[in-house]
């Protein structure tokens, strides 16, 4: 553990420097244990089958099998992965649109120097307050909202605006516009704080010389504004991203049925994570195949859209994404 | 130079400062708007918990009810037939969260201070390798962290959701950004000079320096632990276990199918804790979000 040789080469560190190691062994000790053998052993799993029959649990080797089953590869089988995986995506959709475009909004006026906004502060702290708050009991709130004899339901149909006969809860549009609608109620808020950080980043010589030069403000927030803060919005997108894939809080408590997890109606509101949830139940290795296929989609998108990135840090970034990669690579031989 | 514009009688500045005005009103009315946004359910919320049955039914009103205690003692009865009674819950929460968040900003200080102090062979490495695994999401691991924890009898236990807290990413990477901008290797030799050992060190100097960053990064993984429904989902099994998120999983069964009133009730009290907590803390923690969020 001595690194003498590097001590002679900085004087200020010298003998010193083992200490770091005692300093930083918590971390991956408990790291290693509790993530990252549990990635791996997770890829080991995803090859095998489980069989649960009177309390008392088989398990078996399937291969690929798992795999092939949650594709629709193998005969018989719905390919509910890419079914759950459209659900995701489309909820994450109708939350991310909207809430980019009100964020920007916002970091625009909130942080513009010209036209000083008094209550600023006062608007920045409750539009962040929804995403604090438990997401599970916002989610029965708004069922409890919007169920058939909810006063929102009742009231948006005595002022005639949808018809008698409607019923968010039926209504595949109406369960994940609304499931849609509560991430971004409660994520914008938290957007357009980092969004208003990546403004007040950008030097003000610029809006300056831009004054001087005669543009507009839209003209500023087009030309300036939105391609210096490029980075910042990468960010968002891929943390918004990742963690919309995993959305599991709302989505599980929002409009399912009473045994099993599925999402209402008509299994059009089911995320990957709550298939997940659902598959645990009967078969940890089908479960294990899903996380397994979502852990390389989020690879994947992070892959890209750090490319998308093209700054300093994103080629940092990228290095350590085809560590992780390699480690992937690794945990699939283990399995195998 | 953004001075406010001048009022004077000229034509000119005159029509400018009106086209400011507008401006101001405009995005006052559009922020005002996002505001109400932002706490109408809330309001609803409280309002319906103060109703009965059969008035929630009519429709949303912003008039409070009179069934405000009816439905505190409904809540309260009710809340004995159930798996886990509301205070327990909140209390289990609690008893989780709080030792998880000591660990996770204690040990990701030290992790930060390991890395930006000294110097070693694996120094590159281990930062390297923090950064990769930042956004590397817990659920996709989550069965072989469940089948790890039933190997190791952790199962329906509160360690399995505490010990992992120790090695969390992202608070790591906040904590050295915020050393580099505080920490000076200078305060740290005078007190080697001293005579102090390098834990020493690190419990009495650098951690009170850290105050500002680990307040802010105490509170927001407090309210992620206090928040979490899908680890213990998977890891708790015994009713008397049940945390709080899960206790309102409890609110949407049978039982409350008939009594709206004691649903919005039981959600009220189930969030009340964080918004009082957050209507003291609001400036701190909004200064907070922007601090962690610039070098994303």
């Amino acid at each position: 553990m001595s690194n003498n040789t590097q001590g002679t080469r900085k004087r200020k560190t010298v003998e010193y420097g083992r200490w770091g190691y005692f300093f930083i062994a918590p971390f991956f000790i408990v790291y290693l244990f509790f993530q990252l053998v549990p990635l791996v052993t997770t890829f080991y799993y995803s090859t095998l089958k489980y069989t649960k029959r009177n309390l008392i649990e088989t398990v078996s080797f399937a291969g690929i099998e798992n795999f092939k089953d949650l594709l629709g590869i193998s005969e018989g089988e719905k390919a509910y992965m890419l079914l759950y995986l459209g659900n995701t995506v489309a909820i994450w959709l109708i939350n991310f649109i909207p809430q980019i475009i009100i964020s920007l909004l916002m970091a625009a006026w909130l942080s513009d120097a010209r036209i000083k906004l008094r209550l600023s502060g006062l608007y920045k702290c409750i539009i962040y307050l929804p995403s604090l708050i438990t997401a599970a009991s916002i989610s029965v709130l708004f069922h409890a909202m919007f169920s058939a004899q909810g006063p929102i339901t009742m009231t948006l149909k005595n002022w005639n605006i949808i018809p008698d006969s409607f019923n968010f809860m039926r209504s595949v549009g109406g369960t994940r516009g609304i499931i849609g609608y509560i991430l971004f109620w409660m994520w914008y808020g938290n957007t357009s704080l980092l969004l208003i950080s990546g403004v007040l980043g950008i030097s003000p010589d610029i809006y300056e010389a831009a004054d001087i030069d005669g543009a507009s403000s839209t003209r500023q927030f087009f030309s300036i504004t939105l391609p210096l803060l490029r980075p910042i919005l990468m960010y968002v997108l891929i943390t918004s991203l990742i963690g919309g894939l995993q959305n599991y809080d709302i989505p599980s408590l929002f409009n399912v049925s009473k045994t099993g997890l599925i999402g209402q109606p008509n299994d059009k509101s089911t995320t990957l994570t709550m298939y997940i949830m659902r598959l645990h139940a009967s078969n940890d290795g089908k479960a294990a195949a899903v996380s397994v296929m979502l852990f390389i989609i989020t690879l994947i998108i992070s892959l890209v859209l750090f490319n998308g990135m093209g700054d300093k840090e994103a080629k940092a970034f990228k290095k350590e994404q085809k560590e992780k990669q390699k480690a992937a690579k690794l945990a699939q031989k283990g399995g195998m | 130079m953004a001075k406010s514009a001048p009022t004077g009688p000229g034509g000119e500045t005159a029509s400018y400062s009106a086209e400011m005005f507008k401006h101001k009103l405009l995005r006052n009315i559009v922020c005002i708007f996002f505001c109400i946004l932002s706490i109408l359910p809330f309001l609803l919320m409280i309002i319906n918990a103060t109703r009965d049955s059969e008035a929630i039914k009519t429709g949303i009103t912003l008039i409070p009810g009179s069934h405000f205690m009816d439905n505190i003692k409904t809540l309260y009865e009710k809340q004995n037939g159930m798996a886990i009674s509301l205070g327990k819950a909140m209390l289990n929460s609690l008893i989780i969260a709080l030792p998880g968040t000591i660990c996770c900003i204690y040990f990701s200080s030290m992790t930060a201070y390991g890395i930006h102090v000294y110097n070693f062979k694996l120094k590159k490495f281990a930062w390297a390798f923090i950064m990769g695994v930042m956004m590397v999401p817990t659920q996709i691991t989550i069965i072989g962290f469940y089948r790890f924890m039933l190997k190791l009898n952790l199962v329906d236990n509160y360690l399995a959701l505490i010990i992992p807290c120790i090695a969390a990413p992202a608070v790591v990477f906040f904590m050295k950004q915020y050393m580099e901008s505080t920490l000076s290797i200078e305060m740290i030799e005078a007190a080697r000079i001293d005579g102090a050992n390098e834990f020493r060190t690190f419990n009495t100097i650098v951690m009170p320096l850290m105050k500002p960053a680990l307040a802010t990064q105490a509170i927001f993984q407090f309210v992620a632990q206090w928040n979490n429904l899908f680890t213990p989902t998977i890891l708790i099994t015994s009713d008397s276990k049940k945390t709080l998120p899960m206790f309102v999983q409890l609110l949407t069964s049978d039982q409350f199918r008939v009594d709206y009133g004691v649903v919005y009730m039981g959600l009220f009290v189930t969030v009340i804790p964080l918004i009082i907590a957050y209507c003291i803390f609001a400036r701190f923690i909004v200064a907070g979000v922007t601090l962690g969020g610039v070098k994303g």
